[in-house]
This record gives C-alpha cells, sequence and structure tokens, in this order.
C-alpha cells in the first residue's frame, strides 16, 4: 500500500529516514540541509525512531562520528551541503577506506566563495574520487526512493561502501511536491536487519580498524575499495529491480528519455533534468528527434551502457552544474566523452555549464541550446564549451 | 565486574606473567618515550573493564599499528588526526543505541588517546564538543609539550622558552615566546565528571585517576605528561625522573577536580624545587642558561609560582 501526498525534497527525506530508524545519526546544520535534521530530531524527541541523535560541533566531527558509528556496528546516517561537505572531505576517504556502510544525503549547494548558499554541484564533484557511491536524484520522490535503496547498496557484502544521495538545494529540498511513500513496515521489511560485517563493540574479538599501511599494501587497500565499486555496479541494479518489483518505480544507472531514435541528447543530472524534459517534449511534438539521458549513478560511473545509449546520437550536449576551472569541461562531460571514446563512438559532445549559485535555467536555455545543436547538424559549426545565462 | 584497582606492583607483575598486556610489546616507540608508559598503566588501571580506544594521528598510533601488525589487544579505531574524541563519540553513541534497543548488553568502556598537539590545538575543537554533549568517554592526553611525530614542533603545549623545531631559539629568540594554554583548566571548566592531571613519574596516582575516570557514567579527561628524549633532549633513561621533576617544581602539578567542582591536589611536594632543577636537566631548555637570555628563567618561576597559587587557592575556595 502507498499512499500520496505533497513533500518538500528535505520532508522526503527526513521521512526515508525515520522509515529506515537508523541506530546512530551525527549531524549538524547548514543551509539547505538543516531542515533534514530539524525534523529528525522532532522524531526523536517523539519516540518515533530508535536513534541516537549526536549534534556534534562540526561537519567534520559528524563524519567522524559516523564513522565511529558504522564501525561499532550499526545503521548510521547523516546529511549535509556545501562547505558541511567540504569540511568533511578528510574523513570521506577514511569512510570508504574503512569500508564503512553509511548513507549520506547531499542536499547540493555551491561552494565559497562568494557566499552563496543556493543550489549548483559543485560539493558532490568536488568528492567524486574519494570512494563513495554517488546517487543523484531529480526530484522528493527520487530523493526519497534513493535513500531507501542506498542502506541496502551500502550493506551489502560485496559493497561496503559510503552512499553520498544527491538532491538539489531549495529547487527540490524547499519545494512542494507530489509524491508516493510506502508505509513503514514495508520499508523495514526492504531494507532488513543490518548485519554488522565487524564491530568494535565485539571486545571477545579485538580488531584494529585504521592501521598505519605503508607503500608496501597501501595500494592494494585502495584497490579493494576500487573493487567494492565495480561490484556495486550489480548490486545497484539488483537493488534498483527489487525495488521496482515491489514499489513500481524502476531504479537503473540512468534514465534515458525519448531516447531510442534521438539524434540531438542532452545529458543532465537532478532537478534540470526536469526542464530538459519539458523542452524535449515540446520539440517531439515539432516531431524533432530529440531525446534525454539522465544518469542517476555517477559514481561507479555507468561508462559502458551511457555509451551504448548515446549510440544513435548525432550530437551530445551535456550540461553540468560544476566547474572544473581550467579543465576541458565539467566532470560529468568528462565522464561522457571518455566513455563514447572508449566505445570508439567520435560523435560530437558540447559542454555547458548552468545554474551555478542556482542561476536560473529555464526552458528557453534548452531551446537556444537545442538550435545550437540543430544549427550543427546543418553546418558542422559550434562551441564546445560554453555557459549558460550568463552576463556579458 | 570491577575488581579492586591493584596498585601494588608485585602483584602486578605477577598478574602480567601469566596474562597478555592490553598494550603489546613490540612497538617501535622510541627508547625511554613516556607515552607506552603511561598507555600500559591506564590498561593496569582499566583491568578488567572491556574497553575500546580511539587514538588520534601521532607517534603512538604510527608506532603501534604498522600494518600488518597491531599492539592494541582491545578494539581500537583509528580515524585521523583532529578527530579522536568525536569519533569515539560515535562508537559510543552506537553502543548506547543498541544497548537501549537491547541488542547489546556487555558492559565496555571508551577511551580516546591523543597527544597533545592532537588535543590542544587541531583536535581542541572536537574535544570540546565530546566534553560538551557528556558522552561517557575518557580523553586521555599524553603529554609531551610539542608535535614530536612530525619532528618537534611547538604546539600550544609547549612551555615558554623551549627550543622547539618551529620556534628554535637562536641568536634573536629564545625559543617559544608564549606560555602554554591551561587546557586541563579549561577542560574542567566543561564541567565533565572528571579531570585530571598527572604524570607517568607517579603511576599510582595515574592509575587511580583512570580507574576513577572509568566509575563515571559522563565524560572524563586526563592529561598526562609524557616527557619525549628526542624532543625535550635528554638521556632516554631519564624520562620517568624528569617527569618527576617537574611534578615537584610545580611546572606540572598533579590535581583533579571531580563532579565539576571539586578541585584537588592529589600531591604537594614536601619542598617546592626550584625551576632551573627541571630546566638544566633538557637540551630544549639550554639556551636560557647563557648571559644573552638573562632573566628569563626568572620569568618562567615566577609564572610557575603564580600558576601553582592559583591552584592552591582553587583547591582551598572549591573543595
Amino acid at each position: 500500500m502507498q499512499k500520496f501526498d505533497a513533500f518538500t525534497g528535505n520532508l522526503a527525506i527526513a521521512t526515508a529516514m525515520k522509515q529506515i530508524n537508523p541506530d546512530v545519526c551525527a549531524a549538524y546544520p547548514i543551509t539547505p540541509s538543516t531542515e533534514i535534521m530539524m525534523l529528525f530530531a522532532d522524531f526523536v524527541a517523539n519516540g518515533e525512531v530508535d536513534t541516537e541523535l549526536v549534534t556534534v560541533e562540526s561537519e567534520h566531527s559528524a563524519m567522524s562520528a559516523c564513522i565511529g558509528a558504522s564501525l561499532a556496528g550499526g545503521r548510521v546516517m547523516t546529511a549535509t551541503s556545501s562547505a558541511g561537505l567540504a569540511y568533511m572531505w578528510e574523513l570521506l576517504s577514511v569512510a570508504s577506506g574503512l569500508r564503512c556502510s553509511m548513507v549520506m544525503t547531499l542536499v547540493n549547494r555551491a561552494l565559497s566563495a562568494p557566499l552563496n548558499i543556493h543550489c549548483d554541484h559543485s560539493d558532490a564533484m568536488g568528492t567524486k574520487d574519494t570512494g563513495w557511491i554517488q546517487l543523484f536524484s531529480e526530484n522528493a520522490q527520487e530523493a526519497y526512493d534513493n535513500v531507501i535503496q542506498a542502506v541496502r547498496i551500502t550493506e551489502h557484502k560485496d559493497v561496503r561502501l559510503p552512499v553520498m544521495v544527491c538532491v538539489d538545494g531549495f529547487i527540490i529540498s524547499h519545494s512542494y511536491e507530489k509524491m508516493q511513500y510506502m508505509e513503514d513496515k514495508d520499508v523495514k521489511d526492504f531494507i532488513g536487519e543490518f548485519k554488522p560485517y565487524r564491530s568494535l563493540l565485539n571486545v571477545e574479538k579485538p580488531e584494529t580498524f585504521g592501521a598505519m599501511v605503508l607503500p608496501n599494501y597501501y595500494m592494494e587497500f585502495k584497490r579493494q575499495v576500487r573493487e567494492g565499486m565495480e561490484k556495486a555496479r550489480k548490486v545497484i541494479l539488483e537493488v534498483g529491480k527489487e525495488f521496482g518489483d515491489r514499489f513500481g518505480r524502476y531504479y537503473g544507472y540512468f534514465e534515458d528519455f525519448m531516447l531510442d531514435d534521438a539524434e540531438i541528447v542532452f545529458v543532465v543530472m537532478n532537478s534540470a533534468a526536469g526542464t530538459v524534459k519539458h523542452v524535449v517534449n515540446m520539440l517531439r511534438k515539432k516531431g524533432i528527434k530529440v531525446g534525454l539521458l539522465k544518469p542517476r549513478v555517477f559514481r561507479p560511473f555507468p561508462s559502458k551502457e551511457m555509451a551504448d545509449a548515446l549510440r544513435n546520437a548525432k550530437v551530445v550536449c551535456v550540461l553540468d552544474r560544476a566547474e572544473t576551472f581550467g579543465g576541458e569541461g565539467g566532470s560529468l562531460y568528462l565522464e561522457t566523452k571518455s566513455a563514447l571514446q572508449t566505445a570508439k563512438n567520435n560523435v560530437t559532445v558540447i559542454n555547458r555549464i548552468y545554474g551555478l549559485g542556482q542561476r536560473d535555467f529555464l526552458p528557453t536555455h534548452v531551446d537556444d541550446i537545442y538550435k545550437e545543436m540543430q544549427e550543427f547538424l546543418n553546418t558542422g559549426n559550434i562551441k564546445l564549451f560554453d555557459y549558460v545565462n550568463l552576463r556579458d | 565486574m570491577q575488581e579492586k584497582l591493584v596498585l601494588n606492583f608485585k602483584e602486578l607483575a605477577e598478574r602480567y606473567e601469566k596474562e597478555v598486556e592490553k598494550f603489546a610489546r613490540g612497538h617501535r616507540l622510541c627508547a625511554g618515550c613516556g607515552a607506552p608508559i603511561a598507555l600500559r598503566h591506564m590498561f593496569m588501571a582499566a583491568y578488567p573493564y572491556d574497553v575500546v580506544v580511539s587514538n588520534a594521528t601521532g607517534c603512538v598510533e604510527v608506532s603501534s599499528t604498522l600494518y600488518p601488525y597491531t599492539s592494541w589487544r582491545v578494539p581500537y579505531i583509528h580515524s585521523a588526526f583532529e578527530n579522536a574524541a568525536a569519533t569515539i563519540s560515535g562508537v559510543e553513541a552506537m553502543y548506547k543505541s543498541l544497548k537501549r534497543q537491547g541488542k547489546i548488553n556487555k558492559e565496555i568502556k571508551f577511551i580516546a588517546v591523543g597527544g597533545d598537539g592532537g588535543t590542544y590545538d587541531i583536535g581542541f575543537q572536537a574535544l570540546s564538543g565530546a566534553m560538551e554533549r557528556r558522552h561517557n568517554i575518557l580523553y586521555i592526553c599524553y603529554n609531551n609539550e610539542a608535535y614530536m611525530n612530525t619532528g618537534i614542533q611547538r604546539s600550544s603545549a609547549t612551555p615558554f622558552g623551549a627550543s622547539t623545531t618551529t620556534a628554535p631559539a637562536g641568536k634573536k629568540l629564545p625559543g617559544k615566546l608564549q606560555p602554554r594554554k591551561d587546557l586541563t583548566a579549561i577542560i574542567a571548566e566543561h564541567k565533565p565528571d572528571y579531570v585530571a592531571q598527572a604524570s607517568i613519574s607517579n603511576p599510582r596516582d595515574f592509575m587511580k585517576k583512570v580507574r576513577k575516570a572509568l566509575e563515571k557514567t559522563g565524560p572524563s579527561f586526563i592529561n598526562v605528561l609524557a616527557p619525549c628524549p628526542r624532543g625535550w633532549q635528554h638521556p632516554s633513561g631519564e624520562t620517568v625522573e624528569i617527569a618527576q621533576i617537574a611534578v615537584d617544581t610545580c611546572i606540572w602539578p598533579l590535581y583533579e577536580v571531580d563532579e565539576g567542582y571539586h578541585w584537588k591536589i592529589n600531591y604537594i611536594p614536601k619542598e617546592k624545587k626550584p625551576i632551573t632543577d627541571w630546566l638544566k636537566r633538557q637540551g630544549r631548555f639550554k639556551h636560557l642558561f647563557s648571559p644573552k637570555y638573562e632573566g628569563l628563567i626568572e620569568e618562567i618561576q615566577k609564572y610557575v609560582d603564580r600558576e601553582w597559587e592559583i591552584l592552591l587557592k582553587k583547591t582551598e575556595v572549591f573543595a
């Protein structure tokens, strides 16, 4: 049985957390993710969850406490944004290196300076190589579904890597939308009991976590993180399928929208995909072969599958909501291009940086890019890199 | 289940002929290092509690966990430099949660161990937070008064006038220009269940303090002086003696603050020795005895006297 109701992104995530009922949460306030922990603190105060909520004095301590709690053998969750994630950065590779199971919601927000509390993906992209699985969510529904699936992914014995569920700040976190949610018992049944792999509380069999490892062994540890990431590919699909079978909403590596015969293709993650879908629908009505590929999983990056999905494209525009400052383009662009190159697909891929610090990204901007791509098909000329909706 | 604390060394020696020590030999700490002395006594006092240890990056950590070996015969976690207190907070929170849910029923104690750099400086915020949140943890700072692991850089625990590699004594400067931070008092002002200052030269006093701290149900903190022969520049056989002189000169008084308000000095020297007794035994203070830096030793003596007077007053007022 599922019900519909109006949820903000933050409420959707807090609701998922309540249904998951983690053993420990450690978090620190930062806009726009603060509300998740405010809502969750109410659940704690009212005895609706069994969670020990540790209201730490910084994000650095939040992640440190999550690591300690995870290795003590229980379910652990947290949430943060922007500078909070940046402050955790040191511990992110500790969490993956120590093979901690935990789920963190990242409500995406721009990095300073200049100070900006609004949405972009520079926080997530800054941590893409720290050994965390990264799931992206277009809306409250996907955020809710991803958080619940993330529990299964992070705790899978072949994976045991932390999972970051990304959702756009304000655009999704603070907007109400209609969402379908499950009953508590169904979520409980889906995620199952937590089975600790190892535990600091196992005093009968003491183990040393976080040893000092010299050059003679270090690389093997890091290779194991890669192996966990590789094995996560299968697990993510299995969990997405099982979730769909149970609840009717199926999840894979990405969503393909009008992609089969599309010659002009957009690739974009999170909420902006909604805007692009709208434009694709409009253009399709005119009989134009336009499509969208919306990655859900950025780490591990589904290179092979994406290249396959883009095989019929004649021009691809990858939209990045984060800069690489001096790189050839944004991170999603680079990964997409690399995937296509490996597949020996020489299709032209352009990159557009949009929505930094939540600069408006409207259907008219998508339409403008579409026109450039159409023009390219006629003339062969196009700018490979550009910003969207930027003052001159 | 706690049995009486054994303070008799003969009895302890007999125990460890039969049982293994929780901090195993074979670690790579230097000869004469004060830290393992503190750790071994810590475990003697914690006996027979089950403990979990969180350790900040530092000398103890790098020397005791060199993969694939470990000196720790208790569950142990090292995560980073500045977060031993935050990490153990998480472990303790999980314990509390699982216990409340009836998923675990053992009695376990939680200890964080860090050097002065990881405690006074970079780990200060995490420590303050953990104390304020009143986790049931004991934080032990093995204090060797500088960043010894990275090569003897000054920390906020380094005393005035000590020469270190980032505040060296030179032609113009006499080493560190600032007095050290009074961390024990700062933590005492967090009003945790128990705070103490101890020294490896007084193991019975230290062991009593560790046991007392572990018997509390809230946070506790012990700052134990643990000389470093490399950094302090003294022969490695003199570690304990030099720690004892620190206590006898009152530059490192042994005291405790119980339940947030009860200040007590645990050891008042029969005869308070002049600070020169301590300074002259260590190469890091050698320059203070040259004519160029005349007068500085008197300043240090004045500082020690004043701090000692304040401590005596505190113990009178807040007995």
